[in-house]
């Protein structure tokens, strides 16, 4: 998958500080020491601070011993034993069990799941085609078994369901997920929304190299379990300065990142390049643009959209995974709950479509820049 | 059944080469045979009949003693060695249970009911050890020189037969290596190879019937090649045209077709275990003369799906053949960090299951066992594991460079003097059923097959825009009907913004 990247992913163009854009993360002070570092080291700096940082925190998951399929934990093995950075065999449910309990522990596990696409095992069987099933044998009938799940059975209810007497929140699960050119099916998807209907966890998802490094410290840091899912297009593609030192980026603070007028954006991850390009177009035929970076879906920063929308009026909601039952869904709802009389028109959404991530259809199926175009337009016009 | 292999032919009911009349090793493997055919009376006196196994299994050294085992005693210990049945002196450790071992007590020699069943117990606190103190042999036929190795237990496999694997294995070599460099042409976004794994994937395909289902992992498509899958169909799905199956919607090397009884590839390890379990009970029900066969790696087994897998078709008594390709690597992970039982044969009996481990570069040996294995499974209407031991010669995928985890000399030990490939072609040639000059026909008509197939391929017209939505359902949802006459506005109003050739 990694030098499938270089071969064919899209180019990503970030944006200078031009135009009003901050695109580009201004969390670090400037005197700071910065490094021009892509997505995949700036989380391996992450995972090496982190590690530094907690002698009871520990890395695993499959093949991350040898730096990993995305290499971004290259180093972390050599450098502090095998002991705490290990392969496990190849099982997500167990990845993640083994990772609830070593934190229930006290430890911090800063599990790797392969791929996004690989996480239902350690979610539900359920999700996948097939049913868990049992035959009941005095009946003859087959049952649909319910939940049997590490994420949402276990690890979001460990501090409830013992009255706080026990917590799994030293677990951080790390996942590439999303479009990243010839992905198809099973390396492509977006499986968020999934996660951001559990109470219990939080679900993290950085735009950027420098935005990664301080959310994901965060994350880990955090005493709550989180889903950290990790934008795998711009691994490589994605270039900014970088702090070398240890910080964070708070959780479930959304980030204005281009201010403007007329309609509020709201995204996350890689699709934050294409509504920045989005909105640069729009500018251009007049359309004053403000795009907001949710960073946290899980809990999310409803005020800073809230106070966006009630300025502006329009909101327009982005991302990859399908329309129907979407993320995109939650914020459309709380938003008109809370700003039903300040709108001037329907709160749009530019989703994927409601098919199997496809291979050969893939730019037909993207929430792409000009779908996204239209959108704005139609709204501002409505 | 009758022995007539798919060509058409009768295969030769003595084998080329005739075997001494003592065939039996030793007396542990005598023991094995003995336990398995005594158990599997049915299953011998078909084989007799019909796959002109007399030649080889009734002629034992009957002068070696034969244990008399009831049913009972077979039906609770298949398959022990007796060689492990001996205790430690200094600790309470005790490797498997004596086969037949009467206490002197006679409060040892109650049984307890449990909801289990009945039994025996001991007031000596033995614990079954971690391992046996012998790793399960591995059953091989023919040596690395390709020669019989004497004495072997084998199913006779014709000229015909024999020839045919030899080309579909070399096939599958230069399949493998010009899709290969097509991916690294960028002319195709991605591919995984079966390098070093032929004789498991053409010998195994050989020894089924067509009507046997298959539910592959992702590195058997000799599988499908030798079901009569052809260059051009496979070249049409890594290129995701018009004339794919799959309809371009997946990533190159998920191949399927239902006309071939070989369901699609998906990239999720060992979820097709259970799905084998549950097409095997569909067999059953439908009383066909049909297994599900399924394919597994050694990482895959890790998955909780094999533990499902091979749970519900022992308790459902389904006929499935489970094949593990232990090829020593699951991308970077090193078998060694994958598990620490004796691979995967063991397992089979946790499960209740019959198993047996064999050389997986040994086409003889795999086409035996995975002949036998089937058979048993339709006859026996049972599960069987059968695990292949083998090398990922390859790097795991297009996507890896394996030199990064591996020795370079370990790939090239395996690429040459381990190699199936090499070993099969040897007994074929000292058969004389195959020469030098076949080979290099066989090799350059490929090869040239292959590029014309590619060619082809990469012309050939796109799949139309209604893909995209058909089949999410078996009839298009009103939301899709909906997006898809969007899309297509879309299309013809900005065309420039998509990829051409897509027909609205």
């Amino acid at each position: 998958m990694a030098s499938l990247l270089g071969r064919f992913c899209r180019k990503l163009v970030v944006p200078g500080s031009a135009h009003g854009s901050r695109m580009i993360s201004t969390t670090a002070c400037d005197s700071e020491a910065v490094k021009s570092l892509n997505l995949y080291s700036a989380i391996n700096q992450a995972l090496h601070i982190a590690l530094e940082t907690d002698p009871r925190s520990y890395v695993f998951g499959e093949d991350v011993g040898f730096g990993g399929v995305f290499r971004c934990t290259t180093g972390l093995a050599e450098r502090f034993g095998k002991n705490r950075v290990f392969n496990t065999p190849l099982c997500e449910q167990g990845i993640v069990g083994f990772g609830i309990g070593l934190a229930a522990m006290g430890n911090r596990a800063v599990v790797e799941i392969q791929f996004a696409d690989y996480i239902y095992p350690a979610f539900d069987q359920v999700k996948r085609v097939f049913p868990t099933l049992e035959f009941d044998f005095s009946t003859a009938e087959f049952l649909i078994r319910g939940f049997n799940s590490q994420i949402v059975n276990e690890a979001a209810k460990f501090r409830y369901r013992s009255g706080n007497q026990f917590n799994c929140g030293g677990l951080t699960i790390r996942a590439p997920y999303g479009a990243v050119g010839h992905g198809g099916h099973y390396h492509s998807q977006s499986p968020e929304a999934f996660f951001c209907h559990v109470p219990g966890i939080k679900v993290v998802i950085p735009r950027s190299p420098r935005e990664a490094k301080g959310l994901l410290l965060s994350s880990i840091r955090d005493p709550n379990p989180v889903v950290f899912f990790e934008p795998k297009w711009l691994y490589r593609q994605a270039v900014e300065e970088v702090p070398e030192h240890d910080y964070m980026i708070p959780l479930s603070q959304a980030e204005v990142i281009r201010e403007g007028n007329d309609i509020t954006l709201v995204g996350w991850g890689a699709q934050l390049t294409v509504m920045e390009q989005a909105c640069l177009d729009a500018e251009k035929e007049g359309i004053s643009c403000e795009l907001i970076d949710l960073k946290t879906l899980l809990p999310w920063d409803k005020e800073t959209v809230e106070a966006s929308v009630k300025k502006t009026g329009r909101l327009l909601i982005s991302h990859e995974a399908p329309v129907t039952g979407g993320f995109g869904a939650e914020i459309s709802a709380t938003i008109l709950e809370r700003c039903f009389l300040k709108l001037e028109a329907p709160v749009s959404r530019v989703c994927g479509l409601d098919t199997p991530f496809p291979l050969v259809f893939e730019p037909f199926y993207m929430p792409t820049k000009n779908k996204i175009l239209d959108a704005i337009k139609s709204t501002v016009n409505y | 059944m009758t022995c007539q292999v798919r060509q058409g032919t009768t295969c030769t009911c003595r084998p080329s080469n005739p075997l001494p009349t003592n065939i039996v090793k030793d007396t542990t493997s005598f023991l094995h045979m003995a336990m398995w055919f005594a158990r599997s009376r049915n299953l011998v006196s078909s084989l007799r009949q019909n796959l002109g196994l007399s030649a080889i299994l009734i002629k034992r050294n009957h002068s070696s003693p034969r244990p008399v085992f009831t049913n009972y005693e077979l039906s609770s210990k298949v398959f022990l060695d007796p060689s492990t049945s001996f205790r430690h002196e200094s600790t309470a450790v005790e490797s498997q249970p004596d086969l037949v071992q009467q206490s002197d007590h006679e409060d040892d020699a109650q049984e307890l009911d449990f909801p289990g069943g009945k039994v025996g117990y001991t007031s000596e606190m033995k614990f079954i050890p971690e391992s046996s103190s012998r790793r399960i042999p591995c059953y091989r036929v023919l040596n690395e020189h390709g020669k019989i190795i004497s004495d072997s237990d084998f199913i006779p496999v014709s000229e015909k037969l024999a020839v045919r694997m030899y080309e579909q294995m070399a096939t599958l070599q230069v399949m493998d290596h010009i899709f290969y460099e097509a991916q690294r042409q960028g002319r195709i976004s991605f591919y995984l190879t079966s390098v070093g794994e032929e004789a498991i994937n053409i010998a195994s395909a050989a020894a089924l019937s067509p009507e046997d289902v298959v539910l592959p992992q992702y590195r058997e498509p000799g599988v499908l090649l030798w079901r009569g899958f052809t260059l051009e169909e496979f070249a049409n799905q890594c290129f995701g045209n018009k004339a794919d199956y799959g309809k371009g919607r997946q990533m190159p090397i998920h191949y399927g077709s239902n006309q071939h009884n070989y369901f699609t590839v998906s990239s999720p390890i060992a979820t097709q275990l259970p799905q084998a379990a549950g097409v095997g009970y569909a067999l059953k029900m439908e009383k066909k003369n049909a297994c599900a066969v399924t394919f597994i790696g050694d990482g895959g087994t890790s998955e909780g799906d094999f533990h499902a897998g091979l749970n519900f078709a022992a308790v459902m008594e389904a006929p499935v053949v489970f094949i593990c390709r232990n090829n020593g690597w699951a991308i970077s992970t090193h078998i060694s960090e994958q598990f620490r039982s004796d691979g995967i044969v063991v397992k089979g009996q946790a499960y209740g299951i019959r198993s047996i481990r064999v050389d997986g570069n040994d086409a003889l040996a795999v086409y035996s066992a995975v002949r036998s294995a089937r058979e048993m499974a339709v006859t026996e209407q049972r599960p069987v594991l059968i695990e292949a031991m083998t090398y990922r010669v390859g790097h795991h995928s297009t996507s890896d460079d394996s030199t990064k985890y591996r020795e370079a000399d370990e790939i090239q030990y395996w690429k040459m003097s381990r190699n199936p490939v090499n070993r099969f072609k040897k007994w074929v040639q000292d058969n004389g059923w195959w020469s030098e000059e076949d080979e290099s026909k066989l090799r350059s008509s490929t090869r040239k097959q292959l590029l014309q197939a590619i060619q082809a391929a990469e012309k050939w017209e796109k799949q139309p825009l209604t893909e995209l939505f058909n089949d999410v359902y078996d009839v298009k949802t009103k939301n899709l009907e909906e997006q898809e006459v969007g899309l297509k506005a879309l299309v013809e109003k900005q065309p420039q913004d998509y990829p051409t050739g897509f027909h609205i």
